[in-house]
């Protein structure tokens, strides 16, 4: 069954005079379980389609689905609220609140979620279990290294138990051994809870842990590759 | 709705000194709203407090046909025999003290100086004019027999360069409706720091006013002083008779009420603009935090956080600028007032018609002003938030997320 699909989404931003084209019609399923990574050069349209995905965007024309519902015409609040449950998000700039400890950053889509606080505490524990950050619950952001606070963040998408993680360029700001920690972290989540994992990337390292491959140029899938010969044999 | 303050407090915390300072511009607005109400409440309720024990009392009884204005020394215009009325009052235990009051209208020369003023004929013993005897700056009170001395006000007594011994010429008009004229003797120079009450009022004993307006044993008035002010009503009510009307000192000072009335209107004008100004810095602090956090703004809505939330963020923020800027405010505000509670606001001889104004206001704030302007504050401060916190709330999370 699809975590989500697009169907023939177009997305025209205007600035002033000028239209830009970032999607031309894209359609693409992706399936419960994935661990797919969406690649293409610069301004190809990748982190547009994450975006519509992830219902922070609204497509020009076009339809997006999440777990079968239509939410197309969904308005602010109600994207927002299905966002919550169903989707996290993992940013190439870690994207941590700066003034919240990394507990309390991983702790944050539960409050919003309603989850009772020692459910709340218990998960939070997991994911920095999870994510092997328990001795830095207490530290800020500033106080983390990169690859730390990308850890965090991977801790806090998974943290309300999403169907659907949507990564943008998640080890662009880290250099490669952390890189390959956050890749592994994500690869193993994936793999042992089965939450499914798309990701934007251009990076040759990154894409060979993904099992599917869709290619984006130009606001078009020009191509999508099947690798599951990789799957979790690469490292 | 706590975690919503944590945050809100740590994001205070993020920029400290511009925080301080706008929580600080808050508290500059309050305590210039308390110190503003007090310095006014303070003006009228001294004026108020300066008429009863200088001019009206808490009550008068007078005459039915008496007119303040006319002073009229017309027997039919007067009370005869006061003193059988005063005993009468002094059984009502509510009443402090009682005295007759005996206004003339004339004119003090000195030389080829002159100046109209009101001879007011006093009992010298009674508690009621202790006021005056107080106030004597130079030379000594009136006796009850004294039949040749006055009293004169330090702004008179300055004007005509007149010292303790000197003689100067006083006529009056009389009960027959004529004028009589006589040398009297400056016996003492006194002060009641109300320039327009002072520069204008002669004091003599009663029995010698008397004679010399040819009143008789008649007064203007009976000059009543209560325990409490606000038993005013129901004294008047208990003693109403027939024979005189009886005022009370509300009704004497309609003018004063009205005047506090249309001062408070004026204040609350000038509130609004100090407000005013309070609000643009809170609303100037959380727009620049709405542009710097924009980013931040677009992972919490990434993150499931609804518009509504995100300005609850914010008003939150205000709120708790507005609660330190109350509570500061209540404090410089409060010290403030205590202050001129206390030394005063010395405005000198600034006299309004109608109106005795002292010659300090002393700086008056009740719980009730207090109370309202610190709330005033806290909900124009968290108004101001509305403007920035909407403009958070509306930020779209996809071009949030692409701030830089």
């Amino acid at each position: 069954m699809s975590v989500t699909s697009v169907v023939d989404v177009r997305r025209v931003f205007q600035i002033g005079d000028v239209q830009t084209h970032a999607l031309r019609g894209v359609t693409l399923d992706i399936e419960r379980g994935e661990f797919a990574a969406l690649v293409g050069p610069s301004g190809s349209g990748k982190t547009t389609l994450l975006q519509l995905i992830g219902l922070l965007d609204q497509p020009t024309s076009g339809k997006v689905f999440i777990d079968g519902r239509d939410a197309t015409g969904l308005n602010r609040d109600q994207r927002a609220d299905l966002r919550k449950g169903t989707i996290g998000f993992i940013f190439q700039f870690f994207a941590l609140i700066p003034t919240l400890t990394a507990a309390e950053n991983v702790e944050l889509p539960l409050l919003l979620s309603g989850v009772d606080s020692s459910q709340r505490r218990a998960r939070v524990d997991e994911m920095l279990a999870a994510v092997d950050l328990m001795d830095r619950a207490h530290h800020r952001p500033d106080q983390l290294s990169g690859g730390q606070q990308q850890r965090v963040a991977v801790a806090r998408a998974l943290a309300p138990n999403p169907s659907l993680i949507l990564a943008d360029e998640p080890t662009a700001n880290l250099d490669t051994d952390n890189g390959r920690q956050v890749m592994e972290i994500m690869q193993r989540l994936n793999q042992t809870t089965g939450v499914t994992f798309v990701f934007a990337t251009h990076d040759p390292r990154v894409i060979q842990y993904a099992r599917r491959v869709v290619t984006l140029r130009d606001g078009l899938i020009v191509e999508e590759k099947v690798a599951p010969a990789t799957i979790g044999k690469t490292r | 709705m706590i975690q919503t303050l944590k945050m809100a407090w740590r994001n205070l915390g993020r920029n400290r000194r511009r925080s301080l300072l706008s929580s600080l511009a808050v508290s500059f607005g309050a305590a210039l709203l308390l110190l503003m109400a007090a310095v006014l409440r303070g003006e009228m309720r001294g004026a108020i407090q300066n008429t009863i024990r200088l001019q009206s009392g808490h009550l008068q009884i007078r005459a039915l046909s008496y007119d303040e204005n006319k002073v009229s020394l017309a027997w039919e215009d007067l009370i005869a025999g006061p003193d059988a009325v005063i005993q009468q009052l002094s059984a009502i235990p509510q009443v402090k003290t009682a005295t007759p009051r005996l206004i003339a209208s004339g004119i003090l020369t000195l030389g080829d100086q002159s100046r109209g003023v009101q001879v007011v004929g006093i009992d010298p013993d009674s508690p009621a004019n202790q006021v005056f005897r107080s106030g004597i700056l130079a030379g000594s009170f009136l006796d009850a027999g004294d039949r040749e001395g006055i009293l004169v006000g330090r702004p008179l007594a300055e004007n005509f360069g007149l010292q303790p011994g000197d003689q100067v010429s006083v006529l009056v008009n009389t009960s027959d409706g004529t004028v009589d004229e006589q040398l009297f003797a400056v016996r003492g120079v006194y002060s009641t720091n109300t320039s327009a009450y002072d520069e204008g009022t002669v004091f003599m004993p009663l029995a010698k006013a008397q004679t010399f307006s040819r009143a008789q044993d008649h007064a203007s008035s009976i000059f009543i002083l209560l325990r409490e002010q606000e038993q005013a009503e129901a004294v008047a009510a208990a003693i109403q008779s027939q024979a005189y009307q009886v005022l009370t000192w509300q009704s004497m000072n309609e003018l004063i009420v009205q005047t506090e009335e249309f001062a408070g209107a004026y204040m609350v004008i000038l509130y609004f603009i100090v407000l005013g100004i309070t609000a643009t810095v809170v609303t100037n602090t959380l727009v620049m935090a709405v542009f710097e956090r924009t980013r931040e703004i677009g992972i919490l809505s990434a993150l499931g956080m609804k518009g509504r939330q995100i300005m609850a963020g914010f008003l939150a923020e205000a709120g708790l600028l507005a609660t330190g800027g109350v509570i500061g405010g209540l404090l410089l505000g409060g010290l403030a007032v205590a202050y001129f509670a206390r030394y005063g606001f010395y405005i000198g001889d600034f006299g309004m018609t109608g109106i005795l104004l002292g010659d300090t206001i002393y700086a008056y704030l009740t719980a009730q002003d207090a109370l309202s302007l610190s709330a005033a504050t806290y909900i124009i401060t968290l108004a101001a938030a509305f403007y920035p916190a909407s403009l958070a709330a509306r930020l779209e999370p996809a071009e949030a997320l692409h701030a830089h």
